[in-house]
C-alpha cells in the first residue's frame, strides 16, 4: 500500500497501541535546553524515577545565555544553566554548555554535529524542532510534561496527524531564499492553517534549495501550525549527512525515505514558485506579509468585522497606517540570527549585501551567529570583517537572543525590529517591540536604507 | 481510588476572549520564564494584556472587570496557543484557576501540555463559538460534560470534540509518565528489534 513518508516515519516508530486511541512512539534523539527542561528533571524526581537511556539525549545551553560574552548576564540565567548542567551531570547525559566549542542555537548544533539522519524521530522542548524534517526525520517539539515522558521512558503518546502536501512547482526569481518561499506558504495557508497536520514540502522549488534553505522552510513550518514538516531526503541530504562528528556512527535504513508516487495527502496546496516575491511582515502573526513593493493593507480588503478589527489591532501596536508602503516603514534595529536563520548560508547572503555599504545613521545592527561553529567559520570566511565594516555588531557567543529575547537582547517598547526570525508576536522581542520577519539578505537591505528595502536594489 | 479523581463536569463563569491567534508569548511574556520550577505564574499569565507598564490593572481587559474576574472557563479565537512550546503558559493558566477554554482550533503542542495538565480544550465549531462568545459577554454560566461531550449556556446546548486518549487523560487526572512506564516490556521489545545503527548515542 502506498504510504506517505509522515505515515512510514510514524509506523517505523510505533512501538504499541495504547488502549484509550493514543499509541506509545520511540524516541531516537532527544535534545533539551535550559528553559523548558529543569521541571521534566524535577518531576522525575519526584517520582523516584531514572532517564531510560541516558545516551539518546543532548543538552544545549541557548535561550537565555547572553551572547556578548559566555558569562550569564544575570543571577536568573546563571540558575537555568547551571541547573541544566547539574542535572545532566546527574543522569550522565551530554551537555554542550556555555564556552563548548559545540555549543550554539539547538537546532544549528544538531546538523552541525551530524545528528540528524534521514528517518530519524527526534523531539525536543522547543516548537522549532520541526527544523529536521529537511532531512527527512520526524522532529517535533514537546512541552516539558513530555520532556519528562521521554526522560522517563525514551518514548511519547502519540496520535497519528493528518497530512498534506504543499507543491511548490517552478523556478523562483532572483532575490527571493527560501525564507521568502516558507513566508509565502505561511501567508497562504494561514497562521493556524496546518494545525492537526503533518506538512510535506515538494516540488521543484523545494528540491533545488540547498540544505541551510530547506532548514529554514521546515523551521517556520510550525508557524503554520504544522506539528511536523518534511521534506523528502535526496542525494542532497546524503551529501550534508558527510563531515561531522557523528557521521556514520548511525543509519536509519530499511526504507526509501519520501512519499510513495501513489500516496495520498489528506490536504494538497499549490503554489507557483514563480509568484513568490521578498516579503516583509507588517503585522502581529507571520501570516500578516505583504511582498516588499506592496503595501500594508486597508480595512478595506478585508470582508467580516472581526477581520476589519483583527487589522486595525496589528496596525496599531506596529504603529502603522492603513495603505502605507512597506519600503516607508523606517526601523531602528537590524537583527539577523535565530534557528530559522543564523547558519552560514544565511551570513554569506546577508555579508553580500553589505559588502561596501554602511549601515543607516541611526540603526542599531547585530548579528549572532548560531553556533561557536559557525561563527568561527565565519570568521575565517572573512564574514565578520564584512559585518563589522558595515557597521554591525558581532557578537562572539552564541544563542537565540533578540529572536525571542530571553536574555538581555530585548528590544524597548515602540522599538521597530527588522529581524532575520520566525515570529513577530506583540511582545516577542520586547514589551511593545515591532517586528518585521524577513530574510537575512533583506534584513541587510533595510539595515543599509534605513527603512523595509528590496534586496533587489542592492545589485 | 481513581473514581474519587474523576472529573467529569466544568461549571462557572465564561470570559470571552475573542482574538484569534493568540500565542504562547501573549499568554505566558518570556519574563515570566526564567525559572526551575512550575509555579508563581499565575501573575505573569497573560500580564501585557491585563496590566500595564506600571504594573496597574487594565480596566477594559476582560478579565479585569466583574463579573469575568471570577472567569474559570475561556471562549477564545481561532487558533489559540500557538507558537513557543512553552508549557508555562498552561501552567500559569491553570494557576490564574483557569479549567477550561472553548475554541474552534487550538495549536498542537498548547493541546498537549493543556492535557497534562487538566486543562480541558473543547473543540466547537465557529458557530458553536459565536454564541457562546455572546453568552459569555452576557455574564452566562457554561457547563462542559466532559464525559457526555457536550456544553450548555443558557438554551445553547452543543456538542464538542475531543479525542477520547484527552477526554480519559482529563477525566481520571492521569500521570501519563507512569501510565507510560506500565509499558516498559514493549518499549524493550522495541528496542531489541532496533539494528545497532539505529541505537542514537551522543559524544559527550
Amino acid at each position: 500500500m502506498s504510504r506517505t513518508l509522515y505515515d512510514k516515519l510514524v509506523d517505523a516508530h510505533k512501538v504499541c497501541d495504547l488502549p484509550d486511541g493514543d499509541m506509545l512512539i520511540y524516541v531516537d534523539f532527544h535534545i533539551m535546553n535550559e528553559y523548558t527542561s529543569p521541571q521534566a528533571f524535577s518531576g522525575l524526581d519526584a517520582k523516584g524515577l531514572d532517564v531510560w537511556r541516558t545516551e539518546a539525549h543532548l543538552a544545549v545551553v541557548d535561550h537565555v545565555n547572553a551572547t556578548r560574552s559566555n558569562e550569564p548576564h544575570d543571577k536568573a540565567s546563571k540558575l537555568l544553566i547551571d541547573n541544566l548542567e547539574s542535572n545532566c551531570t546527574k543522569h550522565d547525559i551530554a551537555f554542550y554548555g556555555l564556552g563548548d566549542p559545540r555549543q550554539g542555537i539547538e537546532h544549528v548544533v544538531v546538523p552541525e554535529q551530524g545528528l540528524v539522519i534521514p528517518g530519524m524521530l527526534i523531539a525536543c522542548g522547543d516548537s522549532h524542532t520541526t527544523t529536521y524534517g529537511a532531512y527527512g526525520a520526524l522532529g517535533f517539539g514537546i512541552g516539558t510534561s513530555e520532556v519528562e515522558h521521554v526522560l522517563a521512558t525514551q518514548t511519547l503518546r502519540y496520535k497519528r496527524m493528518k497530512t498534506m502536501r504543499v507543491l511548490i512547482d517552478g523556478e523562483t526569481a532572483p532575490g527571493v531564499t527560501a525564507k521568502d518561499i516558507i513566508m509565502k506558504v505561511v501567508q497562504v495557508v494561514g497562521a493556524g492553517g496546518a494545525n492537526g497536520f503533518a506538512v510535506e514540502f515538494a516540488g521543484s522549488a523545494v528540491r533545488h534549495l540547498d540544505m541551510a534553505g530547506r532548514m529554514t522552510v521546515c523551521n517556520m513550518a510550525v508557524e503554520l501550525g504544522a506539528r511536523a514538516a518534511l521534506i523528502a531526503a535526496d542525494e542532497v541530504t546524503e551529501a550534508a549527512l558527510q563531515g561531522h562528528s557523528h557521521s556514520g556512527r548511525f543509519a536509519f535504513y530499511g526504507e526509501s525515505w519520501h512519499s510513495d508516487p501513489e500516496a495520498v495527502f489528506d490536504n494538497e496546496v499549490a503554489i507557483a514558485g514563480g509568484d513568490i516575491e521578498p516579503l516583509v511582515t507588517w503585522g502581529t502573526s507571520p501570516d500578516q506579509s505583504v511582498p516588499i513593493t506592496a503595501h500594508v493593507p486597508v480595512a478595506s480588503d478585508y470582508v467580516s468585522p472581526k477581520a476589519k478589527a483583527a487589522l486595525a489591532r496589528s496596525l496599531n501596536y506596529m504603529g502603522l497606517t492603513e495603505g502605507q508602503s512597506a519600503q516607508s516603514i523606517a526601523i531602528d534595529t537590524a537583527f539577523i540570527g535565530s534557528c530559522t536563520n543564523s547558519r552560514i548560508e544565511d551570513l554569506r547572503e546577508a555579508a553580500k549585501i553589505l559588502e561596501g555599504r554602511k549601515v543607516a545613521v541611526g540603526v542599531e545592527a547585530i548579528v549572532v551567529p548560531g553556533s561557536a561553529m559557525t561563527r568561527i567559520k565565519a570568521e575565517a570566511e572573512g564574514l565578520r570583517a564584512i559585518f563589522e565594516a558595515a557597521g554591525f555588531e558581532w557578537r562572539p557567543e552564541a544563542g537565540c537572543s533578540m529572536c525571542l529575547a530571553m536574555n538581555d537582547d530585548i528590544a524597548m517598547d515602540g522599538e521597530r525590529v527588522a529581524s532575520s526570525t520566525n515570529r513577530n508576536f506583540e511582545g516577542r522581542q520586547g514589551r511593545g517591540a515591532r517586528t518585521h520577519l524577513m530574510s537575512p539578505a533583506m534584513v541587510a537591505a533595510a539595515s543599509v536604507a534605513g527603512h523595509l528595502a528590496d534586496v533587489r536594489d542592492f545589485k | 481510588m481513581k473514581d474519587q479523581q474523576m472529573k467529569k463536569m466544568i461549571k462557572g463563569i465564561a470570559a470571552p476572549l475573542p482574538l484569534a491567534n493568540v500565542d504562547t508569548d501573549v499568554i505566558m511574556p518570556k519574563r515570566f520564564l526564567i525559572t526551575i520550577t512550575r509555579e508563581g505564574l499565575a501573575d505573569g499569565t497573560f500580564a501585557d494584556l491585563r496590566f500595564d507598564n506600571a504594573g496597574g490593572p487594565r480596566p477594559d481587559f476582560i478579565l479585569n472587570k466583574a463579573p469575568w474576574t471570577q472567569a474559570n472557563i475561556l471562549v477564545v479565537g481561532d487558533n489559540f496557543g500557538c507558537g513557543s512550546s512553552r508549557e508555562h503558559a498552561v501552567w500559569g493558566m491553570r494557576q490564574l484557576g483557569i479549567d477550561a477554554c472553548i475554541g474552534t482550533s487550538f495549536a498542537g503542542i498548547f493541546y498537549d501540555n493543556a492535557r497534562k495538565n487538566g486543562l480541558a480544550l473543547p473543540i466547537v465549531s465557529p458557530e458553536t463559538r459565536d454564541l457562546l462568545l455572546q453568552a459569555a459577554g452576557n455574564g452566562a454560566e457554561i457547563t462542559i460534560d466532559l464525559s457526555g461531550r457536550t456544553i450548555t449556556a443558557g438554551d445553547i446546548r452543543a456538542p464538542f470534540e475531543m479525542d477520547a486518549a484527552t477526554q480519559t487523560a482529563l477525566i481520571r487526572g492521569r500521570d501519563d509518565t507512569l501510565d507510560s512506564l506500565e509499558h516498559a516490556g514493549a518499549i524493550r521489545d522495541y528496542e531489541a528489534g532496533l539494528k545497532s545503527q539505529m541505537r542514537v548515542s551522543v559524544i559527550k
